[in-house]
């Protein structure tokens, strides 16, 4: 039912200038996520995975086709416009964490509701609970360098719920862990799904974290061939 | 909500020190160079002011042999009664008196110190003298016809400190070229050192004691009627004098002088020292704005990977221009309030060591606020306006093409 999907592509189309070669990293993809699903996308190297998740994370948009989230056309949006987006409805979780090196675990998790003119007394507070959340109450002071991969990663996931978004977008979020740690965010993940009920996308390589999510959307060469 | 941009910004410049100090530099050394400079020529300026600024404008001197020197030493040519005659003739002159000026040697408290002293003719001519140097007695009198043998001195005689190493006070006893001489009065305070430390007697007195012949001037100190034309009454004494003098126009062995035209004349040269010390310093600021400039362009480029992230985190392009700007701002403005205090301190510094080592209240540093919060304002305004076309470049980074170099 289309009030239910969060997300939708419809006949998306990106196409890429490479020097005076063009390249179709997605070639007419068809997909949607419903509110409250836990999805995962798969695909070799190169399939297009990351390109598909950049258009719902509002980073980019589309040559061609339709992206709609919740329902709203975001293909035409400003800049402006999908920045407030992506603040408001999109937490993202990186595979390399893309912690901003010279703030602190707490300043770090806060930077998004700067974004959002959320006070500094709020931000704080809000910033210590999300971290307490991840079970890294104790290092809110610490700076990325000062904390294990693992860690970081777990700030990452903080930083991403910071402005209570209802989906994140995970890339990749245990491709730079060893399993211990890795197994400990896809816990995290997959509390967040269970008892927060957020909307979850993540894209991975690895098959065992895949079988946590409700879904398998299998791309190949810009193409879903399976999990539509 | 700008206040967390500024401390934002404020942390990674401190992340980065080394070379936020190096980026400095270049506003440092221009607004430490204008602070320092314009700071002792403001000083100097308002020493000359003073200086001159306690003679009258309605006053002005006529000298022989001419020049700013000390008037009436070595001079060559005196001015005569003939003289002093036709200018109180002049239309709207309302009295001259001439007085003669000789370098003497002091002797006070077993001490020895040379001064100038200035005589003071009797009768209405006295009052001319008292009006061209505003002479007012902060202890005992002023000099009186008939007084003889008595000396007023200049406020300097009176501070403890002096040459002495004893204040001079009326009725004290002070030897001149080998004459002992009754101290009657001592002037107010003027702030020129010269009519301050100078030695004021009846002229009879100063002649007997120098050995110069009546009749003959070195300085003929004229007021005229506030209302008149200072340039006309100039004019007329200077034809009256090339006449009764025989000189030609251009060849003048005297000068009249207007107090407002020697300042004028000394301000003139002093701005334009002040104009090259800006002109020096806005090339040094330019420098230090276009290192500004080199900065933030390496830090759009090395931070590419945290615009990327931060746009991915709900930053607009606004806030990424506002998070750069504000950075080169801070820059610039850190080099200011640097660079103001270090001038600040180099200002002080060098006019206390000036006035130690020439041992003249002349040099002093004038700092204003004005001047300080304007350098500062000024180092911001160069620091963001340096900032403005990096802080653009990354407010229109990709997201995609930001986050991408990162893999």
């Amino acid at each position: 039912m289309k009030f239910k999907k969060i997300i939708e592509l419809v006949n998306v189309w990106k196409t890429y200038q490479v020097g005076a070669v063009e390249v179709n990293a997605l070639r007419g993809i068809n997909f949607s996520v419903k509110k409250g699903e836990f999805v995962a996308i798969q695909g070799p190297s190169g399939s297009g995975k990351s390109t598909a998740m950049h258009l719902i994370g509002c980073l980019d948009l589309p040559t061609k086709g339709k992206v709609y989230l919740e329902g709203k056309d975001i293909s035409c949006m400003s800049e402006s416009l999908l920045a407030q987006i992506r603040g408001k409805k999109v937490g993202f979780v990186f595979q390399q964490f893309n912690l901003i090196q010279n703030l602190t675990a707490l300043e770090n998790v806060a930077l998004p509701m700067i974004f959002q003119g959320v006070n500094e007394k709020e931000r704080i507070k809000k910033a210590r609970n999300l971290l307490e959340l991840v079970e890294l109450g104790d290092r809110v002071n610490h700076y990325p360098n000062q904390l294990s991969g693992g860690e970081q990663q777990r700030v990452a996931i903080a930083r991403a719920l910071a402005n209570d978004p209802d989906i994140i977008l995970a890339d990749e979020p245990t491709g730079n862990l060893d399993s211990k740690a890795g197994k400990e965010i896809i816990d995290i993940l997959f509390t967040l799904h269970k008892k927060e009920k957020k909307t979850i996308v993540m894209v991975t390589h690895d098959n065992r974290l895949a079988k946590y999510a409700h879904r398998i959307v299998h791309i190949k060469d810009g193409k879903v061939i399976r999990g539509e | 909500m700008i206040k967390d941009y500024f401390k934002l910004s404020l942390k990674t410049l401190a992340h980065r020190k080394l070379r936020s100090w190096l980026t400095m530099i270049g506003i440092f050394i221009g607004i430490a160079a204008v602070v320092a400079l314009v700071s002792l020529g403001e000083g100097l300026r308002s020493a000359i002011n003073a200086q001159f600024g306690f003679l009258g404008t309605d006053v002005l001197a006529v000298m022989a042999s001419g020049g700013l020197g000390i008037p009436g030493i070595g001079t060559v040519n005196p001015l005569t009664d003939n003289e002093l005659d036709a200018i109180k003739e002049i239309p709207g002159v309302k009295g001259a008196a001439g007085r003669i000026q000789e370098s003497v040697k002091l002797v006070f408290n077993k001490k020895a110190t040379f001064s100038y002293a200035i005589s003071i003719p009797d009768g209405d001519d006295r009052k001319v003298i008292e009006h061209v140097f505003n002479m007012n007695a902060q202890k005992g009198r002023l000099l009186k016809d008939g007084d003889k043998k008595v000396v007023f001195l200049g406020s300097m005689f009176f501070e403890e400190g002096n040459a002495f190493g004893k204040a001079v006070v009326p009725g004290s006893k002070v030897e001149i070229q080998g004459r002992e001489f009754k101290v009657i009065g001592i002037m107010e305070k003027k702030g020129n050192a010269r009519i301050d430390s100078a030695v004021f007697m009846n002229e009879d007195d100063l002649r007997n004691l120098v050995d110069r012949p009546k009749g003959e001037y070195d300085v003929i100190g004229v007021r005229f009627d506030e209302n008149a034309d200072v340039n006309k009454i100039k004019e007329d004494i200077e034809k009256n004098l090339r006449k009764i003098r025989d000189v030609k126009e251009g060849e003048e062995d005297f000068s009249v002088q207007t107090p407002a035209q020697i300042l004028a004349r000394v301000n003139d040269v002093l701005r334009g020292v002040q104009i090259f010390v800006y002109i020096i310093a806005a090339i040094s600021i330019l420098v230090g704005g276009i290192g500004i400039m080199n900065t933030m362009y390496t830090a759009v480029v090395e931070r590419t990977k945290d615009v990327g992230i931060m746009k991915a985190i709900g930053a607009k392009n606004s806030s990424i221009f506002l998070l750069f700007f504000v950075e080169s701002g801070l820059l610039g403005s850190a080099g200011g309030i640097m660079g103001s205090i270090f001038g600040f301190l180099t200002a002080t510094g060098l006019a206390f060591v000036g006035r130690l080592a020439l041992g003249t209240s002349m040099i002093s540093a004038h700092i204003t606020f004005q001047l300080i919060i304007g350098s500062i304002l000024f180092a911001f305004i160069v620091g963001s306006f340096f900032g403005t076309l990096p802080a653009v470049r990354a407010s229109k980074l990709n997201p995609v093409d930001a986050i991408r170099k990162i893999k």
